[in-house]
């Protein structure tokens, strides 16, 4: 858990929502500062769950919710959570906010549900979650930390919504669950076209984020780990 | 028999890492040497190894529907399965806390290597996700879930430990600068995962 985040400063009374401090907030991490291809958090859930487009953007809703709701409670209570337990206080506030989003999906979008499955629990270790509350939010206003969290969220969301595209075009010639590649295309139907479906297994999740890493730090190379 | 076939399973079949992506980001970020991977295997079987029973005890005699038959008829059909993320979280914080303060007191020097890993690995997704799969998979007694639970740590544990081999040997390597560290550590890992899914078909 690498938590290379840079702890703003509280932001100050006077300034308004759309300031240049707090728009850094919610930039930083779509780039520089991202939670998954640079923080190196939230791993987990993001390769798993990406199959389906429509699946990563359940995710990627999930974790937005639970993360900028958290990070505002935490930021609410940090005056009051002793730091010996703080560990298992955010731990609580997590589950109780996963469990919500839990049932509310289960409620509302029962298939998708299903095969997110195990991976909704998981938001409560993602690290995402863990490491905006303890890097951020017990350190920052209320309203900061909201900005925080929906913007690591984002940076979190157009990952997995990358890696889901190419997965599913690739892997089942469709997005959203509309076909893009014409069923007259496969070799099923007298075309010459497969499905590639190591798309579909989990392996080429991560490679797929390995070349996304490989693009953006080759475009952006202050990111560029010295050996 | 039947615990040695649930040890194989989820040490290979079922890997943590390369088959369900459990505990990666910890994995990513503690593999750079063998030493300090191999503390942090150890932890996580020790805690896997621990945490899971009592999980499982909570979930058959608290909160499975029907669980709490044992205080009278008139709880036999109180349903609390809806706390078991909270409780599953619960019981890994607070057992990392106790035997973090156990190792401190008992054996300095495990504690010592240790170090930093024990309390990182409350939030390690594998042990809670080594509750999870033992709710989903219904093991029919202790013995099973505490063999799956080993099973999967020890998957984990060799699986961090292949990794951080590999990544002591590239830093001789040539590799493109934006590809350097966390990049190429993620596509092996994805060439690993290819090579572990050799292991998928396997029926046991």
């Amino acid at each position: 858990m690498s938590t290379a985040t840079v702890a703003a400063p509280a932001a100050k009374p006077s300034e308004g929502l759309f300031s240049k401090k707090n728009r850094k907030l919610i930039t930083d991490p779509l780039d520089d500062n991202n939670p998954i291809t640079v923080q190196v958090l939230g791993i987990c859930s993001a390769l798993a769950i990406t199959v389906k487009v429509a699946n990563a953007f359940v995710m990627s809703i999930s974790v937005m919710a639970v993360c900028v709701l958290g990070n505002m409670a935490i930021s609410a209570l940090r005056n009051v959570i002793p730091s010996r337990i703080r560990i298992i206080a955010q731990l609580v506030i997590a589950a109780g906010l996963v469990t919500l989003v839990d049932i509310l999906l289960k409620a509302y979008v029962y298939d998708v549900s299903k095969q997110v499955g195990v991976y909704v629990g998981l938001i409560i270790t993602n690290c995402i979650i863990m490491g905006r509350f303890e890097a951020f939010a017990m350190g920052n206003k209320v309203g900061p930390s909201a900005l925080d969290g929906f913007g690591n969220s984002l940076g979190y969301a157009w990952i997995l919504v990358v890696v889901a595209f190419f997965r599913e075009l690739f892997g089942n010639g469709s997005l959203m669950g509309y076909r893009i590649i014409p069923e007259s295309w496969y070799a099923t139907a007298g075309g010459a076209y497969f499905n590639n479906n190591m798309m579909i297994l989990p392996p080429m999740a991560l490679v797929l984020v390995g070349i996304i890493i490989w693009i953006q730090r080759a475009r952006n190379t202050k990111l560029i780990e010295q050996a | 028999m039947n615990l040695v076939n649930i040890f194989v399973k989820a040490v290979f079949i079922d890997n943590m890492i390369f088959a369900y992506f459990l505990g990666m980001c910890s994995y990513l970020a503690v593999s750079k040497t063998v030493k300090t991977a191999v503390g942090l295997g150890a932890a996580v079987i020790f805690v896997l190894g621990v945490t899971v029973p009592v999980n499982y005890l909570l979930e058959n005699y608290v909160l499975k529907q029907g669980a709490l038959a044992w205080m009278g008829p008139s709880f036999a059909d109180v349903d609390l399965s809806f706390l078991a993320f909270i409780m599953f979280i619960a019981v890994v914080a607070a057992i990392v806390q106790l035997v973090e303060m156990v190792v401190e007191k008992f054996a300095p020097a495990l504690y010592g290597a240790l170090g930093i890993f024990l309390p990182l690995i409350a939030v390690n997704c594998s042990i809670l996700g080594g509750a999870l799969f033992m709710q989903e998979r219904q093991y029919s007694t202790i013995l099973e879930a505490t063999s799956f639970a080993v099973g999967s740590g020890v998957g984990w544990f060799l699986a961090i430990l292949a990794i951080a081999a590999i990544r002591e040997k590239l830093r001789y390597a040539h590799i493109p600068a934006p590809l350097r560290g966390l990049g190429i550590t993620f596509i092996l890992t994805g060439l690993m995962g290819i090579a572990f899914m050799a292991f998928m078909g396997i029926k046991i």
